[in-house]
């Protein structure tokens, strides 16, 4: 699938499919949205970017091997979880700023959850999508 | 009471898995943080129990969400008890893994996917939610459907094929039943379940959904006649993880259906007739099935179907004494089964196979070694005055004041059953002359390994006869926590006081 046009294409599409990812993220508490859909867009902006410019350079837009986004993530929220406990309160009870921050909202440990499951699902689709297309 | 902290055993496993994650490539690392770690939890684990012992039942509700309508955590002493018995068996399997495990396997995560079934052991002990628990139940399927087929040879990926299709056949039925108990109740957590249920005027509709979950459980825990995923699979994967899956996994869906069946549904005559029925077919299929083995790792496999149904027969006789005899066994069962399969592979790794025909003079060659597994073998038979016998005492007890002779007769013929097969195995793998087999090159002997090696495989073992002939010969305090724990589920009003009864004031601010 080595058009111009996909190859032009995909160039852009890659920074604007992941600025969504993140606007998907941030959108996720109250409106449909979250870690988990966000997360599969910005791994569908890097897959669209492999299958349009090769496996490897779409690597050496990533630099580091995916997996290792999945550990990052899980200790992201699991401390986001645990972080009530510091205040006696139960595991996983919402934590919230005060005042709401511009541009992002309200600002609480809900945040840093989805955003640990975001680069989890990134972590674990990249992993897998790229370990199926070497193998090929 | 509330207290935050009862969670702790699920998280300090998820903790570990990740730390594991971060050291994916470094092998002898992942051996010593997977062992300190299981260290750890064990300590997490008699915490747990201790607090739970002298102070009752503790609750949590997570993320400050009340009680009918958030997730709950309950920790009362059945829980709290497996969450040991978890960590106890947990620590050795680490152990063996790490003296026994192929590095080929640890590169493709094993010491994570394992902590993470720990993880999920746990959270289906503690879970004070019938959906939870479904959850828990998909976490333990996914990873044991990992560990079962991490090296790829033919005969795992052949058992896992038909452990993975009977367990989702077992989580779809679950999952059906809990959709129904929802719409007939409007509730999901166990302990206002307990309330409702019983006004709820369709009790036709009430009792076929607790069928739906005797059958979903009962596939998960192996009993009649859904059992034969169960000795089809659990041959295949290294012996650690069988140990792991042979001590715990089936363990988990008895633990489920004694919650299930004393808290949600009190069994009417009918089922616990069909109960009992279950349990008796139960103990003949495996102690039968077990008889024509000559692969030893499959004739142990057939025996935790055989022992399955004594615990069910407790519940099927359902008295506070039948099921403090039937949580006696399962606590003597836990760490026997986690130690045969441990046995199992040490027999491999000495003798090169796993069957029986072929084996022979372990005495003659290993003589102190032999000794040592002998503990797990005879307290499986239930010798006085090692741990089995104890259980089966109070289980046939409880049957002659019930009057259910014919559960008593299967009790009985079950044990002679497993007295055969433990004989058998005695006399062809330890006292036979064994044939001089030829030497495999693709396996490791016992006597090949370093120092290092061979003592990660022996001390696990020891760890776990120690805790059998602690319960056999410490029995009046085992037999003190199941009263309690028999004591509990009869009667679970405490459980639902401690879940619903306290309005702790701890809102989210």
């Amino acid at each position: 699938m080595k058009t111009i046009i996909f190859k032009t294409a995909s160039t852009y599409l890659l920074p604007i499919l992941l600025l969504f990812s993140v606007f998907i993220l941030l959108r996720g508490h109250y409106l449909p949205g979250g870690g988990f859909v966000g997360g599969l867009i910005a791994s569908i902006a890097y897959v669209l970017h492999s299958f349009a410019n090769g496996l490897d350079r779409t690597k050496d837009v990533i630099k580091f091997h995916p997996g290792f986004l999945m550990p990052v993530g899980l200790s992201l929220s699991l401390l986001s979880g645990m972080a009530p406990l510091l205040h006696e309160l139960p595991f996983m009870t919402g934590l919230w700023a005060h005042d709401p921050v511009p541009v992002l909202g309200n600002i609480g440990s809900a945040l840093f959850f989805d955003i640990g499951v975001y680069l989890v699902v990134v972590g674990v689709v990249l992993t897998i999508i790229f370990t199926i297309s070497e193998s090929i | 009471m509330s207290n935050q902290y009862i969670i702790f055993p699920v998280l300090f496993q998820l903790f570990t898995a990740i730390v594991l994650m971060f050291f994916w490539t470094k092998r002898t690392a992942q051996k010593f943080i997977s062992m300190g770690g299981s260290v750890i939890a064990l300590g997490i684990a008699v915490w747990l129990f201790s607090t739970v012992w002298n102070g009752g039942i503790f609750t949590m509700q997570a993320g400050s969400w009340q009680a009918p309508f958030g997730i709950t955590f309950v920790a009362d002493v059945f829980s709290s008890t497996l969450v040991l018995l978890t960590a106890i068996s947990g620590l050795a399997v680490s152990v063996f893994s790490a003296g026994s495990v192929r590095n080929r396997r640890i590169k493709f995560g094993y010491f994570p996917i394992f902590h993470l079934l720990l993880m999920g052991l746990n959270g289906a002990f503690l879970t004070g939610d019938i959906f939870n628990l479904y959850v828990w139940f998909e976490i333990i399927i996914i990873s044991s459907f990992v560990l079962l087929t991490l090296g790829g040879e033919k005969p795992q990926i052949e058992g896992s094929i038909k452990y993975v299709t009977m367990n989702l056949l077992a989580s779809v039925i679950f999952l059906t039943a809990i959709a129904i108990l929802y719409g007939l109740a409007g509730s999901l957590n166990m302990a206002d379940l307990s309330l409702k249920i019983p006004e709820i005027e369709n009790q036709g509709l009430v009792n076929v959904t607790a069928i739906l979950f005797l059958i979903g459980f009962g596939i998960k825990s192996a009993v009649f006649p859904l059992y034969f995923w169960l000795p089809a699979s659990y041959h295949t994967p290294p012996p650690a993880i069988s140990a792991i899956f042979g001590g715990l996994l089936t363990k988990v869906g008895v633990y489920a259906l004694f919650r299930v069946f004393t808290l949600i549904f009190v069994p009417d005559e009918f089922t616990g007739n069909l109960i009992s029925w279950i349990a008796v077919f139960t103990i003949l299929a495996g102690g039968l099935g077990a008889l024509v083995q000559t692969n030893i790792r499959k004739a142990f496999s057939y025996l935790i179907v055989c022992h399955i149904g004594f615990m069910i027969a407790g519940l099927g006789i359902y008295t506070e004494l039948a099921i403090a005899g039937a949580i006696f066994y399962l606590i003597h069962d836990i760490t026997v089964k986690t130690n045969l399969f441990l046995v199992s592979g040490m027999i491999f790794k000495i003798e090169g196979t796993y069957n029986m025909r072929y084996m022979g003079g372990l005495y003659r060659s290993w003589p102190k070694l032999s000794l040592l597994m002998a503990i797990p073998l005879f307290s499986l038979v239930g010798i006085p005055p090692l741990s089995g016998f104890w259980a089966k005492i109070f289980l046939i007890e409880a049957g002659f004041r019930t009057n259910e002779y014919v559960v008593i007769a299967f009790i009985i013929l079950g044990s002679f059953l497993t007295l055969f097969v433990i004989a058998r195995i005695w006399a062809e793998v330890f006292w036979k002359k064994g044939a001089e087999l030829p030497k495999k090159e693709y396996v490791k002997y016992f006597f090949e390994l370093r120092r290092a090696k061979q003592y990660a495989m022996i001390i696990p073992i020891v760890l776990l006869s120690a805790v059998t002939l602690y319960i056999g010969l410490g029995a009046e305090n085992i037999v003190a926590v199941a009263k309690v724990i028999g004591a509990d589920l009869m009667d679970p009003s405490q459980y639902i006081e401690a879940v619903l009864g306290n309005s702790n004031p701890t809102d989210a601010p």
